[in-house]
């Protein structure tokens, strides 16, 4: 709990001061709602009735120069309007104190929110393979949620009770201590008991949340198995699940409405309780003629204000632990080391060679790559074949920077730069890559092949679309490039999918362009004529192609064949490899005979 | 999802709406009574609790005497207790009507939803169909169950105190009504507001999940083209929008509270001038007076709730709609009267009834357009196929090669024409007849949560454990169930996502083959599958073709070529028809499909073809 606090206070940094003008306005609402009764109180005493006036000195002598009880007996008016006042009042900075709380939650959240999503972008590639998804997503909502009402309500209402609970007992033990020690003794009673209770209860929350996930899967999976429901004629059978997980959730929440209308009742029971002990021992009191009239009616009034919240105080209480479990959850995402940032890094022309020596890579302690020199010379088109799992993507990873070469695992040399000496930023934007699976954003597709360059035109955008052969099939969309990806309606085939992220790294026109596999599902004829474009298109920047078919590799100036334990086979132009034995040229030949044979329809 | 929740939401009371809530309701009339009952006795009980109030002024503190205090303090605790009985007797009856009502609705849409054809399903996106089920559905219940309760109440208290504060003293109880209809009609304006930014909020804050999800599942295409900054800043647009919704949602809400408690200090003010006169005059007792001021302060509240419930009430009318929507939604494959007394519906089939399959098909003049097409894809199509025979069919993707599938297994029916069934129209006979004789093997196998075994046997409940064993081996997958953690115990996860696709495709092998079907649909995948496994599925493949009549959505050379039947498919319809060696020799656009596909399978390219 103590570490809560001390992470929210670090986090609150220049908006302390909504919070704290929170808590006094949300005081001087306090004050002046517990006035009211006051007047009312002091009305029914000193006015209408003939107590002596217990008044602050100032206002004794101004009433004293107007005509004392007398005249206050005649302009009724003037308590009535100090009751108006009060509620004006209490309104006024109720109002204030709930503006700068929604103030101070929701910058709070806001730059929480904004924080998390930049450091998440900023968390290196790693960090991203390793981490779920959809855990990182439960956290960044459902954590943020619960961090979000435990500032919002909970604190606020913790601050504000006990204020209220300490005001109220201020007020009354001043008034009369016997019967301040008959209401106060309800109020650990009840917090306490909604406290432990809804603690008992939690469990049972929680047991009705997973009886809902599992009725929520439940139909989801039979939605989306619809065919095989009805191929299989399940109906039957499906329907019997169902009705089991659903009466089961509803089971669970009849029983559990049981537990919660006891509760209520008890509550109730509790509440009118009090107001039963301070009517009673006011009665007893006034007959000893301890406690006038206008001090009783104050008494229950405020027996009354302080039932709800001093109810709520003891769930909040027990719920304020799972902000605790939110944070160390969204901490530990945060805590997490961003890529660091080199501000010496060098900014070298990449338009150079391009040196692996004596390259080695391991994940988890499993080698991927081994003792790999080879160097793909500026301008050129550099082809890579190799099996799954060969290393071939994190050949791209580690140009890329996504990862770096291990110290002692030999290095990358761009132009003779070292690069892990290169700025990050400045070499990926050089280095343009397309994954093997790429990723679209749902936006238009104009807009993501613009995402790189958000200022290019649509001229600029389609050409690049045609050079990855995809301008006709956006085309042939209804709302052309306005089309939003994902959207219903519209599904993008893969083949599509890919193409359009070659447009986008086109887009980037970098002296270097890396694709990864990233044809596969694109058929020969426009595999090639995307080689063929891209040829026309690309002047003098160094372009490498990994694939495993030949066909998209044999034009290129040189070729890399990885053997399937990371190291390199043989390198070499298309026509020296087909001449020399070795995995090239099995592959070669199984790929141009299927082709022959094609050709000639025989089998 | 929102543009389309966004569309329907009404500004009016439309009783057409809730007219249709009579049927879902009717069943829990007994629980609603009883609820309304118990909340009347709580209702009057809240009306009363002032006057004893005004009873121990009047009678034990201004007169400063205790005669009778005992009796009172007796009869106040039972009334408490009373109270307390009553309001955990409502709770647990809301509660109950609440989870009872909202599971029959669940159940209703869920059962028709069993029913419903698939040309609903390729229409109607999931998450949508699932909102309704399950959120609408709450929504619909909670409202019955509590706010049409709480309405009730609030009616109740408020017309109760007004009545109580004319019997008591009329002049007094005229100064408090009066600001009733004020809080009323600044209510109504407010909590239309209130709803309507509350709505906007929740859509910002689908809007954030949204974002992070895509900004977390894309950030290593972020990285790759250098744009964490740009991503970030939109982001950051996102989260402004939110919090400036929030902020507006606060301050209606922090305007609207404290105004509600303003007027009410108006009434008590005003109670306080001329109920302090009559006192001073004698005409009233210090007690009244004290009652008077209670309720005015009560009354406001429940004012204001009754403006919420209504505003929440016109809110709600689009759960209804849609969840009636759904309910209503025809299905367009229905078993005829005569057809369910003879064979049983889907739910109680008269499996005695069944006559046996032997798996001839015939399309004889079958004309078929999609329901949500205008063209027809089939023009006076016959074909026999007789028992046995593999047909593969083959064409680019998106050309309708399903669409003779859903035919045969009546997912469709024809628009004219007839499909029979070992000579008989399958229209004469039940749906679940025909289903239950049928394997159907998906491009992508859907799994349902649950182990490896149960979802084998979910192609034939009463299989054994030896059984369900016998048909995994059958088709080479138990090779891949040992490796599995806990073998066939071995959880699938949610819509089988722990298990590879391959692995998937296997489990559903031994699905169908343990159904053991005399007919046979298998669409064929795809996706990459490594090499072992790939020929452990070919094998799976050609175990289970023998002997059955079966439809292949072909991809794989090898199957297409030793087909029985091949139909060659484009653009929807059936351009060529016949075995491998005569389409071959057509040189027409099987030829040219079949070259390609085999080009590209030598390179070991998975193309959608």
């Amino acid at each position: 709990m103590q570490s809560t606090f001390k992470w929210l206070w670090e986090h609150a940094k220049g908006l302390k001061k909504f919070f704290l003008f929170a808590v006094l306005a949300s005081f001087g609402s306090i004050i002046f709602n517990f006035l009211s009764p006051k007047v009312i109180g002091f009305t029914v005493d000193s006015v209408i009735g003939d107590k002596a006036m217990s008044l602050p000195a100032f206002l004794t002598e101004r009433l004293a120069a107007l005509g004392g009880r007398a005249y206050l007996r005649e302009h009724l008016i003037i308590c009535a309007v100090g009751v108006i006042i009060c509620a004006a009042g209490s309104a006024a900075f109720s109002f204030a104190s709930r503006m700068s709380i929604v103030n101070f939650t929701e910058s709070f959240v806001k730059r929480l929110r904004d924080r998390l999503f930049y450091h998440i972008q900023h968390l290196p590639f790693s960090w991203h393979v390793n981490n779920q998804t959809g855990d990182t997503v439960q956290r960044c909502t459902s954590d943020m949620d619960v961090i979000r009402n435990f500032i919002a309500q909970q604190l606020l209402q913790v601050v504000r009770t006990t204020v209220l609970i300490i005001t109220a007992l201020l007020l009354m033990f001043q008034m009369n201590v016997k019967l301040s020690l008959v209401a106060v003794v309800f109020i650990p009673l009840v917090a306490s008991y909604s406290g432990i209770f809804f603690s008992i209860l939690r469990r049972k929350f929680r047991q009705a949340d997973e009886a809902e996930g599992e009725l929520t899967v439940t139909v989801q999976e039979n939605l989306t198995g619809m065919r095989v429901v009805r191929a299989f004629g399940r109906e039957r059978h499906e329907i019997e699940k169902f009705n089991e997980k659903n009466n089961k959730f509803a089971g669970l929440w009849i029983n559990m409405g049981k537990s919660m209308g006891l509760y209520w009742g008890i509550g109730d029971i509790a509440t009118g309780m009090q107001v039963l002990a301070v009517t009673v021992g006011g009665a007893l009191l006034a007959y000893r003629g301890e406690l006038s009239l206008g001090d009783f009616l104050v008494f229950v009034s405020y027996t009354h204000t302080l039932a709800w919240p001093v109810r709520a105080l003891g769930r909040t209480l027990s719920d304020m632990s799972k902000a605790g479990v939110s944070i160390a959850r969204i901490r530990e995402i945060l805590d997490a080391e961003e890529e660091p940032r080199e501000p010496d890094a060098q900014k070298p022309d990449i338009r150079q060679d391009i040196v692996f020596d004596d390259v080695s890579f391991m994940y988890n302690e499993t080698p991927v790559l081994r003792h790999l020199s080879f160097t793909i010379p500026a301008g050129t088109t550099f082809g890579i074949l190799g099996g799954t799992g060969s290393g071939k993507s994190t050949l791209t990873y580690l140009l890329n920077r996504l990862y770096d070469v291990p110290e002692g695992c030999g290095s990358i040399r761009i132009g003779g730069v070292d690069i892990r000496d290169i700025d990050r930023d400045y070499i990926r934007k050089n280095i343009g890559v397309v994954l093997q699976e790429p990723f679209l954003f749902s936006k238009t597709i104009g807009e993501n092949i613009s995402i790189a360059l958000p200022e290019a035109g649509m001229d600029e955008i389609r050409r690049r679309a045609s050079t990855a052969a995809v301008d006709e099939s956006i085309m042939a969309f209804s709302k052309g490039y306005d089309t939003i990806v994902g959207e219903r309606g519209v599904t993008l085939s893969g083949g599509q999918k890919q193409r359009v992220a070659i447009a986008r790294t086109l887009m980037l026109a970098s002296p270097v362009m890396i694709f990864d596999d990233s044809m596969s599902a694109v058929d020969l004829e426009t595999d090639a004529q995307i080689r063929e474009a891209l040829r026309r298109d690309s002047g003098d920047s160094t372009v490498i192609i990994i694939s495993h078919r030949i066909n998209t590799l044999m034009q290129a100036d040189n070729i890399l064949v990885l053997n399937d334990d990371g190291s390199v086979e043989q390198v070499g132009t298309h026509s020296e490899l087909i001449k020399r034995e070795g995995l090239y040229r099995r592959i070669y030949e199984m790929q141009s005979e299927a082709a022959a044979a094609a050709e000639g329809g025989a089998l | 999802m929102d543009e389309h929740e966004n569309t329907q939401i009404k500004k009016n009371f439309d009783v057409k709406i809730w007219k249709k809530l009579i049927p879902i309701a009717a069943p829990f009339k007994k629980h609603i009574l009883l609820a309304a009952f118990v909340m009347l006795i709580s209702a009057g009980i809240d009306i009363l609790l002032p006057l004893f109030q005004s009873h121990a002024v009047d009678n034990f503190i201004v007169p400063q005497s205790t005669d009778g205090l005992w009796g009172f303090a007796a009869l106040f605790a039972a009334v408490l207790l009373l109270q307390g009985a009553a309001v955990t007797a409502f709770s647990r009856l809301c509660m109950y009507i609440e989870m009872r009502l909202g599971c029959d609705l669940k159940r209703k849409a869920f059962i028709h939803l069993q029913e419903l054809s698939f040309s609903y399903y390729n229409t109607t996106p999931v998450g949508y169909i699932l909102a309704r089920v399950m959120s609408d559905t709450n929504r619909i219940a909670g409202m019955l169950a509590w706010s049409l309760i709480d309405l009730f109440w609030a009616l109740f208290y408020v017309l109760g105190v007004f009545g109580v504060m004319l019997v008591l003293n009329w002049k007094l109880a005229l100064l408090v009504v009066v600001v009733v209809p004020m809080v009323a009609l600044l209510s109504v304006a407010f909590e239309g507001k209130i709803l309507n930014v509350n709505r906007k909020v929740r859509a910002a804050n689908s809007r954030i999940t949204g974002a992070y999800n895509e900004g977390i599942t894309g950030a290593k295409t972020s990285k790759t083209l250098v744009i964490e900054d740009r991503i970030s800043g939109e982001f950051n647009d996102i989260t402004a929008n939110m919090r400036r919704q929030s902020m507006r949602l606060t301050r209606l809400n922090a305007t609207f509270v404290p105004i509600v408690v303003f007027f009410g200090s108006l009434a008590v003010a005003a109670v306080l001038v001329r109920g302090g006169y009559m006192v001073m005059d004698s005409a009233l007792e210090y007690g009244m007076l004290s009652a008077f001021i209670a309720y005015a302060l009560n009354i406001l509240e429940p004012v204001q709730n009754i403006a919420g419930i209504l505003a929440e009430f016109i809110a709600t009318q689009v759960n209804i709609e849609r969840v009636t929507t759904l309910l209503e939604h025809p299905c367009d494959i229905q078993d005829t009267e005569e057809v369910k007394a003879k064979y049983g519906d889907a739910f109680a089939p008269k499996q005695e009834n069944w006559e046996p399959i032997r798996g001839d098909i015939e399309f004889e003049h079958v004309w078929f357009k999609y329901p949500d097409g205008d063209e027809y894809v089939l023009e006076d199509f016959s074909l026999k196929i007789p028992a046995g025979t593999n047909v593969a069919i083959v064409g680019e993707t998106g050309a309708g090669k399903s669409t003779l599938v859903n035919l045969a297994c009546r997912f469709f029916e024809p628009t004219q024409g007839r499909v029979l069934i070992d000579g008989r129209d399958y229209r004469e006979r039940s749906q679940l007849w025909l289903h239950s004789h049928l394997g159907y093997v998906l491009q992508n196998p859907h799994l349902f949560s649950g182990t490896v075994r149960e979802n084998i046997r979910y192609g034939r409940l009463d299989a054994s454990d030896e059984e369900v064993e016998h048909a995994a081996k059958l088709v080479s997958a138990d090779v891949v169930v040992k490796k599995l953690e806990n073998g066939y115990d071995t959880e699938v996860g949610e819509g089988g996502d722990r298990l590879s696709t391959g692995e998937k495709q296997l489990v559903s092998f031994a699905r169908a083959v343990l159904a053991d079907p005399p007919i046979f649909v298998l669409d064929e995948a795809t996706s990459s599958i490594d090499t072992v496994t790939e020929q452990l599925i070919q094998d799976a493949i050609s175990h289970i073709l023998g002997g059955r009549t079966s439809f292949l959505i072909a991809h794989r050379l090898s199957t297409i070529r030793h087909a029985d039947l091949i139909l060659v498919v484009r653009d929807g319809k059936i351009i060529e028809q016949g075995r491998h060696e005569e389409l071959m020799d057509m040189r027409g656009y099987y030829h040219s499909l079949y070259t390609a596909m085999q080009i590209n399978e030598a390179s070991g390219a998975q193309i959608e073809i």
